[in-house]
């Protein structure tokens, strides 16, 4: 009768011991960089894939009037501290100037009016936060792609950078302000746009006043609030900590189509 | 096939399970504890759960809700239909690795990784959703080309007609012996079939939906009847998995660990002789 009491009690121990092994070496492994780096071969994968199989100008759904959410959540910053943009913001925005540099033959400098007279493109669409809530809301803005046109982008340019006026974490080397970088070709599709209308009405400084990035096919993160200069660049090694955007440097993931 | 082997007692050593099946059912059990762990991560930045295509925040389906109690300590509420139950210590306020209550929707043990971070989940989850599928594909594959799937899990005529003396058996635990042990049970089939064909696609579907650009081109949310109905959806069959689990697990336990785990391993299954006063 002693082998199935000594086969359980070995069972038991071993059970134990593997748990307690699984859940120290857990910890090690979901700090290692190598198994990070590892597991961010998946979201490569996915970007190809979506690349190939969703294609460059297939559309987000767009919804009817009925479908705009009355409790569109504001994420992030909702009204960015610093003195200059509490200056902008009390002038209306009048003097603000959206500025489109970087990689581009033509820099542009924009008022608000510059930007309300380009091609515009209006949508309803649905945020899709990586939090995993969902809200849909009409927005008018200018398309990104004439703008950029309209600048006129060197051959060597690959990315499109956003600066905000808004720092989530104070640090002192800056690397607490929000910017967000995004691939040409979703920058020349034809719903991304600034956004400077929300349900009808002036983008409220909650949702981003003056202008947001709208990047439909793409999570709520992407889509940088309170852009004040755009550029066109080639590599984002050299901003923030070198991942691409605020989160992204936070262990979010570049791509964020999923 | 490899033939039958008698041992002592009119047992019989008999091959039940191929390498494919064993290998698939192992990196499965796998793929989906690293899903279930690091979705409960990602499902804390967002404890609710809502039908149609947004969130109303104030009128979740279900929720969990956490909130600071008068003594700084903070606490929780489990809210769904017909229940409204107090969770603190469990979800939405418990003790984290350093034994100090924090507000978070699931325990730090039942997530990956154990700390609260959103990016982090997101990499294990998508990770081995590849892997999920990419393994369901090769089970699916080899076994309706081999027809085996047909042939294990499609309840015969005769197994449905006696479907009232097979839940008798099952539930005085009188497990199969002689050649009716060679094949599933009407249960086990009844079981199996839905999860491979409902459950486990529907993960993928529901997950595919919540994809922004997946969406764009496949509009699986719209089918689906909205993105955060294809949430709550996605809960709900992970939910639907572990309560199989639990119970496949349980019949293991009782139907002969030992016996089981050595077939679903080794591929060899012991059946015993069938008794002459069976029915």
């Amino acid at each position: 009768m002693t082998a199935p009491t000594t086969r359980r009690a070995w069972l038991r121990g071993g059970l134990t011991t593997a748990a307690g092994l699984a859940v120290a070496s857990c910890d090690k492994l979901t700090q290692s960089p190598q198994v990070n780096a590892t597991l961010d071969g998946a979201e490569s994968l996915n970007r190809r894939l979506h690349g190939l199989f969703v294609g460059r100008s297939a559309l987000a759904r767009e919804y009817d009037r009925s479908a705009i959410s009355p409790d569109f959540r504001a994420n992030g910053t909702t009204n960015p501290d610093s003195e200059e943009y509490q200056a902008l913001a009390a002038g209306g925005f009048a003097d603000w100037r959206l500025q489109i540099g970087g990689l581009v033959e033509r820099p542009l400098s924009l008022s608000l009016a510059d930007l309300q007279a380009a091609p515009a493109r209006s949508q309803i669409t649905r945020h899709d936060c990586v939090e995993g809530w969902s809200s849909i809301a009409q927005w008018r803005g200018a398309r990104l792609g004439p703008l950029l046109t309209r600048a006129g982008l060197k051959p060597q340019a690959r990315y499109i950078a956003f600066f905000c006026a808004d720092t989530l974490e104070l640090t002192l080397d800056g690397s607490g302000d929000y910017y967000e970088t995004i691939a040409i070709a979703d920058a020349f599709h034809p719903q991304t746009i600034l956004a400077y209308e929300m349900n009808d009405a002036p983008l409220p400084v909650a949702h981003g006043a003056p202008i947001r990035l709208r990047l439909e096919r793409q999570l709520g993160y992407k889509m940088a609030k309170y852009v004040m200069r755009i550029e066109a660049i080639d590599s984002f090694e050299t901003l923030g900590r070198g991942r691409g955007g605020y989160w992204e440097d936070r262990g979010y993931q570049w791509y964020a189509g999923i | 096939m490899p033939l039958d082997k008698p041992l002592e007692g009119g047992r019989l050593l008999v091959f039940r399970h191929p390498a494919v099946v064993r290998i698939t059912h192992w990196v499965n059990l796998a793929s989906l504890v690293v899903l279930l762990l690091s979705g409960l991560q990602i499902l804390c930045s967002h404890p609710a759960f809502y039908w149609g295509e947004t969130a109303r925040f104030a009128e979740p389906f279900a929720a969990i809700v956490s909130e600071m109690g008068n003594d700084g300590e903070p606490r929780s509420r489990l809210i769904a239909p017909g229940l409204n139950i107090d969770t603190t210590g469990l979800l939405g306020a418990s003790k984290n690795a350093d034994g100090l209550m924090t507000s978070r929707a699931i325990p730090h043990w039942l997530t990956l990784p154990g700390e609260l971070d959103l990016g982090a989940g997101r990499r294990w989850h998508f990770f081995f959703a590849w892997l999920f599928v990419l393994n369901g594909a090769l089970y699916l594959a080899t076994g309706l080309l081999s027809r085996r799937l047909q042939r294990e899990l499609v309840p015969t005529r005769d197994q449905l007609s006696h479907i009232g003396h097979a839940l008798r058996d099952h539930l005085r635990l009188r497990f199969a012996r002689g050649e009716e042990a060679r094949r599933y049970n009407v249960l086990q089939k009844l079981t199996y079939l839905p999860v491979v064909f409902g459950l486990l696609p529907l993960m993928v579907l529901t997950g595919l939906a919540m994809s922004p650009a997946v969406d764009a081109r496949l509009h699986l949310a719209m089918v689906l009847g909205g993105r955060q109905t294809a949430r709550t959806l996605h809960f709900l069959c992970a939910s639907g998995l572990v309560a199989f689990v639990v119970v496949h697990v349980g019949m293991v336990v009782l139907a002969g660990p030992v016996n089981e785990l050595r077939s679903m391993i080794t591929g060899w299954f012991v059946i015993k002789p069938a008794e002459e006063d069976t029915p």
